[in-house]
């Protein structure tokens, strides 16, 4: 009973669904548009469940004195104070998004130069790690290596401002050859067009429709119950 | 040790204060650098320059504060082009985090260009639900959004009462900085036939070329580089182009310690088998 029963309603729902969306008329497509309401309710109490599972997890470690207990410590406060000026800035201002509300104010000084932060110093790790480990140990990595270069350089307008300086020094040695014309080429921003519109898209489409077809198998394997690890 | 051993291996720290210093001069001094629009931006720009007067553009907001110093300047030039052609605007958002943002860049852009809130653009904000979400409004954007974010009802908006779902609106733009625009591209543009452009994170540009191929979507905006080449297209240079230059000396110092780093790695390989 305790497995039949989930595994008969996912079955159901799951083929009710598929149905619905080749045939979206009566009664099929209500009963759609009736399961994205119920998703999107349950999605919405989500919210609370991982805010009670935070809140749970970091007050134990509180309490307990587990090591990094500050840290936690500075979560819970945090989340409660950005809770605290939302509901005000909502009954105060009709929204917490109002300019002139706490939250606001926040958000703009708190929120933003905190996610901006942490998200730019990947870039000093990355750079480092690029610098120390991106060696041309095979072709595959010269490879890789080469199509980098030529994207970061293609990607920003230094890549141009060298690519006529190469003109100008190719019209130097070769009187003949315009350095007009060969701007115009802009070299690298054309090697960078045509690896990401060539080489990257036909990786990404190969990448897509797998993952398209190890998504049909994943769900045909839950709909007709063989794959059964959500209710463990 | 000798000295390509030593390039090889120099303490971090000296390579962020490299990296520190590329980013920030070209900040300070602020060089002029030259724009080349490439052609996935020029599609974008077309597709929201070919709408008709009045049309509807629905933003979607999939991005938050980490991202933003790339995607906010897009959604600005966006923002001033869409008014400047007269077209209505409705701003949403899958990122809770990413909709004051959106009120910044509109409270910001609105009044420069003389456009009132609820006659020439909305804010309806954020619902839970994502996909499920996007399906619905194909049927009726009141099923989520019966008010805007202020929860003023949708129809007390005069150019609201004529939207209902996907065939009301022009175009769809999702500025993301993750799979969001993927979910859209699927969901919607492949569900309802819906006009799409992306604006999104230089990391991500690469992912979504195959779905500009397959004429899946309209156009690119990918990351600083693509919204430096909207600002440039609109006339109106903003922070994007302010930025590219450091970005170009961050690039040009990457590939440089990346070579340094690499005939350094070959010159020691060398050595040793000898």
């Amino acid at each position: 009973m305790k497995r039949s029963v989930p595994l008969t309603i996912v079955f159901v729902t799951a083929v009710l669904l598929i149905v619905a969306f080749f045939i979206p008329h009566k009664p099929f497509g209500d009963l759609q548009s009736r399961f994205l309401n119920w998703y999107t309710i349950v999605s919405g109490f989500t919210f609370l469940l991982g805010l009670d599972s935070l809140t749970r997890h970091h007050l134990v470690r509180v309490f307990r004195r587990v090591e990094g207990w500050g840290y936690s410590l500075v979560l819970v406060l945090a989340l409660f104070a950005t809770m605290a000026l939302g509901f005000y800035s909502w009954f105060k201002f009709q929204s917490p998004f109002a300019l002139r509300a706490p939250f606001m104010w926040l958000y703009t000084y708190m929120i933003i130069p905190l996610q901006s932060t942490m998200f730019a110093s990947l870039a000093f790790f990355v750079f480092s790690a690029a610098y120390r480990a991106f060696r041309i140990r095979n072709f595959a990595a010269t490879l890789l290596l080469v199509a980098a270069c030529l994207v970061m350089i293609g990607n920003v307008p230094l890549g141009s401002a060298f690519w006529h300086d190469i003109g100008s020094l190719v019209h130097a040695i070769i009187p003949g050859v315009s350095v007009d014309k060969l701007t115009a080429l802009e070299g690298f921003a054309s090697i960078k067009d045509w690896l990401m519109s060539i080489p990257t898209a036909a990786a990404g489409r190969g990448i897509g429709i797998g993952l398209a077809l190890g998504g049909i198998a994943m769900s045909l394997r839950i709909i007709l119950g063989i794959e059964r690890t959500y209710m463990s | 040790m000798t000295f390509w051993q030593r390039i090889s291996t120099v303490d971090r720290r000296i390579l962020y204060v490299l990296l520190c210093l590329a980013v920030a001069l070209p900040l300070i001094l602020k060089p002029k650098t030259q724009v080349r629009v490439s052609e996935p931006v020029r599609s974008a720009f077309e597709t929201v320059d070919k709408l008709p007067e009045d049309a509807v553009v629905m933003i979607s907001i999939d991005y938050d504060p980490s991202s933003a110093p790339e995607v906010q300047p897009m959604l600005i030039g966006l923002l001033r082009h869409a008014f400047k052609k007269n077209l209505h605007v409705i701003v949403t958002g899958q990122l809770a985090l990413g909709l004051p943002l959106a009120e910044i860049a509109l409270n910001q852009v609105g009044p420069e260009m003389g456009k009132t809130y609820g006659k020439d653009y909305v804010n309806i904000g954020y619902r839970p639900g994502g996909s499920a979400m996007m399906i619905g409004i194909g049927r009726e954007i009141r099923d989520y959004f019966r008010t805007d974010y202020k929860g003023v009802p949708l129809d007390s908006f005069a150019f609201m009462r004529s939207v209902h779902n996907y065939r009301d609106i022009g175009l769809l733009v999702s500025l993301a900085h993750g799979a969001v625009a993927e979910q859209w591209i699927q969901f919607v543009g492949g569900r309802f036939n819906q006009t799409i452009i992306v604006g999104c994170t230089g990391v991500n540009a690469p992912s979504l070329y195959q779905y500009l191929h397959s004429g899946q979507i309209k156009g690119i905006i990918g990351g600083l580089q693509g919204a430096s080449e909207y600002e440039a297209l609109i006339g109106k240079p903003g922070s994007a182009t302010l930025g590219m230059p450091a970005q170009s000396a961050a690039h040009g110092l990457i590939i440089l310690l990346l070579i340094i780093g690499n005939l350094g790695y070959i010159i020691s390989r060398r050595k040793k088998k000898q």
